[in-house]
């Protein structure tokens, strides 16, 4: 296990500078400080001693080592479009996201988990199928589409008549399909201070509910994806010899459901689950652009938008970082829960 | 395989084959596949089918923005889907915008698989230190997840380019960056079943015949890991038009002069709120439709070849 740790942890800060690297390269070649520093007016000599001063014209080596030395001090320069070192600035938009993700994630958890063991209980049943026709049309809307809808239906709202209105049937469909609205659909509303530069939307209801329609969308992308896996991984968990005993043993069929299968279908959906999270990042900028939801994503659209490198590069080190704890984290898990991985030797 | 009675033999062999077979009992196979040559033929005939020519600023009337489609009140019935807010036509828009989402599309998938099946043979048939390095480098790619690869290295492209720069290249280097964002999932498939076919015999015959490594690759592994490849590609197909879209809806895409289905429906989005729901919406119904439909396809073909997908 030592041995197994270890190694994923050299994996992972390997990743971490190749990372910086990348980021160190874009920072050198894209952003020009001394530009950003000064007036149009300074003359040429001037900026080549700022420049000299700066030791923007060490090597390469010299000049990674120093950024690496600062990046590991969190220390990433300041952005210029909010004047402020970029490491405030993406501690002020990470609690949004962070919260973004964790409702997102609590939604698919809470759905996926029974719709999946349901429908690899009673694959042919047409509330299985129903859900599996749905899954793949899921899959098939982009997650920005989803939350445009999400913003029609409940947002804006839907008028439409398509019945005959002066019968009480047509009238009843009619109120069917047509929505109030009203949903908030535009940022964060008032969050709740919390603690340092963490704002909280779960305190009030009011909160929560600006919460929702984000949280849908941004869950809705992944939630297909873990139905079908936990499905496809229950379906051959049930098929296993163990199953078959514990049947014939006579135990109780919801014990042997969710206590003996539903434990080994949950190793799979770990790993892929821990990585989607990560992935789940990346919808986020979608989301919050849809939503103007003040997070990390929006952030960072805004800073490309506008050429904001130090920030450009200060989001791609913390998401990047994001990423490998992720990762690492799932991995270790795995490793602990499944005794039967390979633990040390090639990865497969 | 007999190469001089090939052609009658191979259209025979697709007649009794199994593929077809399941393919006449599955009703939604088939309407995919219908609806996807309509989808295809369309989009390849815009500028025969559609109505005007978007791309032509002259024919474009600014006074007819904003107006509907033909069966809500207000509508005119030059324009059958409506217009958009600069009045274009939204049926002629929307031809050109799957045309240019499909050749996207198809060309970022022709790229990664050319990639992703040369790292995969290589990494699987070589093995070592090679296969480490590559594998190694696709963990790293896909712990990202290609989306996020593919809006960095966009942003990146489009900060070194600049914006009108980038707008005049869009087509190709988006079909790059999605290439470029998305070989991994071909590596590893192609690198699974490589390792599997390596161990059988013929592979063995081969190498004791003295082949060269690159002909033993390609021309005696390749042909039998082609039937995943065939099913993971009409899925990356639609992947690839999701990450289009996505990436034109942030801005990081098609310019909204040479408009894709992501470009139109973010176009549209600022004027949901005035109420224009269709200049967002009816893109958004056709790209939906699109890669629905190649999604259905692309499960009928899993269930039926059935390979050894690389799971995760």
């Amino acid at each position: 296990m030592i041995a197994f740790l270890i190694k994923r942890l050299f994996h992972a800060l390997l990743v971490m500078f190749v990372i910086s690297v990348i980021a160190f390269a874009i920072q050198d070649n894209l952003g020009d400080p001394i530009q950003q520093m000064v007036g149009q007016s300074v003359p040429e000599s001037e900026r080549a001693q700022l420049r000299e001063e700066l030791g923007l014209n060490d090597p390469f080596l010299v000049q990674y080592l120093r950024f690496a030395i600062n990046a590991a001090q969190l220390d990433f320069g300041y952005s210029y479009i909010f004047n402020q070192p970029t490491t405030e600035v993406i501690a002020r938009h990470l609690p949004a996201t962070l919260e973004l993700v964790a409702s997102a994630t609590f939604l698919i958890i809470l759905l996926s988990v029974p719709i999946g063991v349901y429908s690899a209980i009673k694959p042919r049943a047409w509330l299985s199928r129903f859900f599996m026709g749905v899954s793949i049309v899921g899959i098939s809307i982009p997650v920005f589409l989803t939350a445009i809808v999400l913003i029609q239906i409940f947002a804006i709202g839907v008028s439409w008549t398509p019945f005959p209105a002066d019968t009480a049937w047509g009238a009843w469909l009619n109120d069917l399909v047509t929505t109030e609205g009203g949903m908030p659909a535009y940022g964060r509303g008032d969050p709740v201070h919390v603690i340092g530069t963490w704002y909280t939307n779960f305190a009030s209801p009011r909160g929560l509910l600006y919460l929702v329609l984000p949280a849908i969308s941004l869950a809705s992308i992944m939630l297909p994806l873990f139905i079908r896996l936990i499905r496809a991984e229950m379906l051959e968990v049930l098929q296993s010899d163990y199953i078959k005993f514990a049947r014939a043993k006579g135990l109780p069929l919801s014990r042997i459901y969710f206590l003996h299968a539903l434990k080994n279908t949950m190793l799979p959906v770990i790993t892929v689950g821990g990585v989607q999270i990560g992935t789940l990042v990346a919808y986020t900028i979608l989301t919050e652009t849809v939503f103007q939801w003040p997070g990390m994503g929006l952030m960072f659209l805004d800073a490309i938008e506008r050429s904001d490198i130090p920030l450009i590069v200060t989001y791609l080190m913390i998401v990047g970082l994001i990423f490998v704890i992720t990762n690492t984290v799932v991995d270790l898990i795995y490793g602990l829960v499944n005794p039967t991985v390979k633990l040390t030797g090639k990865p497969a | 395989m007999n190469p001089t009675s090939a052609p009658a033999g191979r259209w025979t062999r697709f007649r009794d084959s199994y593929l077809l077979y399941s393919f006449k009992r599955d009703v939604i196979a088939q309407l995919s596949l219908v609806a996807f040559i309509l989808l295809l033929g369309v989009a390849v005939l815009a500028p025969w089918l559609s109505p005007t020519d978007p791309y032509d600023l002259t024919t474009i009337d600014i006074m007819a923005s904003e107006l509907p489609p033909f069966w809500i009140a207000g509508s005119d019935e030059a324009y059958v889907l409506g217009t958009d807010a600069q009045g274009r036509d939204l049926l002629s828009t929307i031809l050109y915008g799957a045309r240019v989402s499909l050749i996207i599309g198809f060309g970022a998938v022709a790229l990664q698989a050319t990639l992703g099946v040369c790292f995969g043979l290589l990494a699987g048939y070589l093995g070592g230190r090679v296969d480490a390095f590559l594998m190694r480098l696709a963990d790293i790619q896909l712990s990202f997840s290609t989306l996020m690869v593919a809006i960095v290295v966009g942003a990146l492209v489009k900060a070194i380019f600049g914006g009108d720069t980038f707008g005049a290249y869009a087509v190709p280097l988006l079909v790059v960056i999605i290439g470029l964002a998305e070989w991994p999932q071909y590596a590893r498939t192609v690198r699974a079943s490589v390792l599997a076919e390596k161990a059988k015999e013929y592979v063995d015959a081969a190498r004791v015949m003295g082949l060269s490594s690159r002909r033993i690759m390609f021309r005696h592994i390749l042909p039998n890991t082609l039937s995943p490849i065939f099913v993971i590609s009409t899925v990356q197909v639609a992947n690839a038009i999701i990450s289009e879209a996505a990436l034109s809806f942030l801005g990081l895409g098609m310019p909204e002069t040479q408009p894709s289905l992501g470009s139109l429906i973010k176009s549209g989005f600022d004027y949901l709120q005035s109420g224009s729901w269709w200049i967002t919406l009816i893109p958004g119904a056709v790209l939906v439709m699109l890669v629905l439909v190649i999604n259905l396809l692309g499960d009928w073909l899993r269930d039926v070849l059935n390979p050894r997908l690389y799971k995760g």
